[in-house]
């Protein structure tokens, strides 16, 4: 098993995925490739079911009983106990192995909603000690001053009363703070955040978000996101995926996929988010909704949807055209055959806007 | 916590004396009366009935059984048992009943959380149909015909266990009619055991828990059967009273001598009997709420959010 780079700690190779229901097989991850390099933080972008959470998910074992991993890896590197560089592909490890060697200890979940991610019955000091009686060994005695200390460095103050507390005795901000905290509790190399700022209010979000990026400098931490705030992922990014029914449509450094789309779906949703200069009354969207991988599309998925999709669309899937050593966008506009298509206008206007407001500060 | 149960211990007081209060009133005026007239004459009828205080104001022959009532004493039967002291006749009925009941509700609960904890935990698979079929079943098939068919087989075809109630050989004969009582509450609490879990296993903290590395026995213990025992709780309050006050149909079949059987004899037998009506009334409800205050209790216990906000800390 050989992975891209020595900085890369995950590698999700070719990752297919598919869910047996009722109504039929349905084809929910199909070709996802994610690389994470140490130290840095990735964001995986895209509406809800484009299987964002559920990539992850494969990574961590939490994928639920009717899912069956047709193919892929995901390639984890470690330091062993005596320093040996291994590694690791997560999908060939039993949910037991993955419990008592990956979870908790080596990769860590933060979920979307505090108010249900808490056990009701467990007080919160509990439940920060378990992960860590569970992994590292340690006395009683010594887990309960770890979890003071991590009560304090995710920013709870009246720490030491606050072990005792129930999870309804806390608000949704402390809460998230004490998944957070729950999450650091054994010392993670990855933190993978799923929506983790959704379900809070917006003053809340942005001390959160300043939260973990926090940690992740003093911990060392390699972050990725899930998220379909394109908000939050200027704020924390690195480099962005941004998935559409399944597959990685785009992927780019923050700059690239911001200053410079290249796939209509990207432009679609940076038009979609309003800025202080939008003067219509209307917000702008993609029209349509996702497709149904009930019925797997032919060609490409989101040709339905796509103002300037080209005849070969739909007939084949876009392969990743390569834009620069860490921009790829998966559209037939980028093929050298293709007419020559540029971004809206009014998103043109956007950006540069943006990159303007953006020098300010540099 | 100490406030929140006496709270509850004094609303129990009050709800027990409303009932007594109700009850009273209600065998006074409901159709009926402890004197067959085709036995008694006339005469005889208003003599008995100025020997009990039966022509006293309402209110003055309450407030003469509640006094006894304190002490502990539920008076004499007026028609059954010529008369005996209730309490001699309930004692040994009640001692019959609960003893079976409480053999019933262990096998119930025993039993019955098990197979719930077998189909959750082996969810969409062979064990969790089986659980289901039998569940229904459970709850369908009356316990009197499930007391039928065992006696047909392990009576009957098979003479090992007794056909009837014998009070000399207790436990042995108690378990053919406490395994068909308890039935219905064993698979209402399989059904819920497994809807519960289910729901639980399928929660976001359990997932978290999963995320730290929790697997296995350690997950279900710490984590998903307290939070689904809560509820559960709730519906075995009400199953564990109709156990101990025994049923009717079992205890005629089977020849026990149980408050189910008592009950039927004071209403159906010659002439309604007052006393043993009441009686019986007065502990059926003293019974459901004992239980529901032990339940409110145990609730305390097991869920942390009302702990709390009854007691008055927080919330």
């Amino acid at each position: 098993m050989e992975m891209k780079n020595e900085r890369t700690i995950l590698q999700i190779n070719d990752l297919d995925i598919s869910f047996k229901t009722n109504a039929g097989i349905i084809h929910a991850i199909r070709g996802v490739n994610i690389d994470l390099q140490k130290g840095e933080t990735v964001a995986i972008v895209g509406e809800s079911g484009s299987g964002k959470s559920v990539t992850m998910k494969a990574a961590v074992g939490l994928l639920d009983a009717n899912a069956t991993v047709n193919s892929g890896q995901i390639l984890y590197r470690y330091v062993d106990d005596y320093g040996h560089e291994q590694v690791f592909d997560l999908l060939q490890m039993s949910k037991k192995q993955l419990r008592s060697t990956i979870n908790g200890s080596r990769i860590a979940m933060v979920f979307q909603d505090p108010m249900t991610s808490l056990d009701p019955t467990m007080t919160i000091g509990k439940q920060i000690m378990e992960g860590i009686l569970l992994h590292k060994k340690a006395s009683k005695q010594e887990a309960w001053e770890r979890s003071l200390e991590l009560l304090e460095l995710v920013g709870i103050t009246d720490a030491e009363k606050r072990m005792k507390n129930y999870p309804h005795q806390l608000s949704g901000g402390m809460r998230q703070r004490v998944v957070i905290a729950i999450a650091l509790a054994s010392d993670p190399d990855i933190l993978i955040c799923d929506e983790p700022t959704t379900a809070l209010d917006v003053t809340i979000q942005a001390r959160i978000l300043e939260l973990i990026k926090d940690v992740q400098k003093r911990m060392k931490l390699s972050v990725i996101y899930i998220t379909h705030d394109l908000g939050v992922v200027a704020k924390v990014a690195d480099y962005v995926n941004v998935m559409y029914a399944g597959k990685i449509i785009e992927v780019g450094n923050v700059n690239e996929i911001f200053y410079d789309p290249k796939h209509p779906y990207t432009w679609g949703l940076l038009a979609a988010m309003p800025d202080l200069e939008t003067d219509d009354d209307r917000l702008v969207s993609i029209p349509g909704s996702p497709p149904n991988l009930l019925h797997e599309p032919k060609g490409d998925a989101f040709a339905a949807r796509n103002a300037y999709a080209l005849a070969i669309d739909e007939k084949a899937d876009p392969p990743l055209f390569k834009v620069s050593e860490t921009h790829y966008a998966a559209t037939w506009l980028l093929h050298p055959d293709a007419p020559k298509v540029e971004m809206p206008q009014e998103l043109k206007a956007r950006i540069a806007r943006a990159q303007k407001e953006a020098e300010k500060y540099l | 916590m100490a406030k929140y149960i006496l709270k509850r211990v004094g609303l129990a007081l009050i709800t027990l004396f409303l009932i007594i209060f109700i009850l009273f009133v209600l065998v006074r005026i409901m159709p009926g009366n402890p004197f067959p007239s085709e036995r008694m004459s006339a005469e005889q009828i208003v003599n008995k009935r100025a020997e009990m205080g039966l022509d006293d104001p309402i209110l003055v022959q309450f407030g003469r059984y509640f006094i006894n009532l304190l002490h502990g004493d539920f008076g004499k039967g007026t028609s059954l048992y010529y008369g005996a002291p209730i309490n001699t006749v309930l004692s040994t009925c009640i001692s019959n009943s609960f003893r079976i009941g409480g053999i019933a509700i262990l096998e119930g609960t025993a039993v019955g959380l098990l197979l719930g904890i077998t189909a959750a935990l082996n969810r969409g698979k062979f064990l969790d149909g089986f659980c289901t079929v039998f569940s229904i079943l459970g709850v369908c098939v009356p316990g009197y015909v499930f007391l039928i068919f065992l006696q047909y087989f392990f009576a009957y075809k098979i003479p090992f266990f007794p056909y009837f109630f014998d009070p000399n050989r207790f436990v042995f004969s108690s378990i053919l009619p406490s395994l068909s009582l308890s039935l219905f509450t064993m698979s209402t609490v399989a059904r819920f055991t497994r809807n519960e879990m289910v729901e639980v296993m399928d929660s976001d903290y359990v997932r978290l828990a999963e995320s730290k590395g929790m697997t296995g026995s350690l997950l279900v213990r710490k984590h998903i059967l307290r939070n689904a025992l809560i509820p559960i709780v709730t519906v075995l309050g009400p199953l564990i009273v109709d156990l101990l006050t025994g049923a009717l149909v079992v205890e005629k079949i089977y020849g026990i001598n149980g408050i189910g059987k008592l009950m039927v004899d004071a209403i159906a037998g010659e002439g309604v009997d007052y006393n043993y009506v009441l009686a019986l009334g007065i502990l059926y409800s003293a019974l459901y709420i004992g239980i529901m205050l032990v339940v409110d209790i145990l609730y305390g216990i097991i869920d942390p959010r009302i702990r709390v906000s009854a007691s008055g800390e927080e919330g």
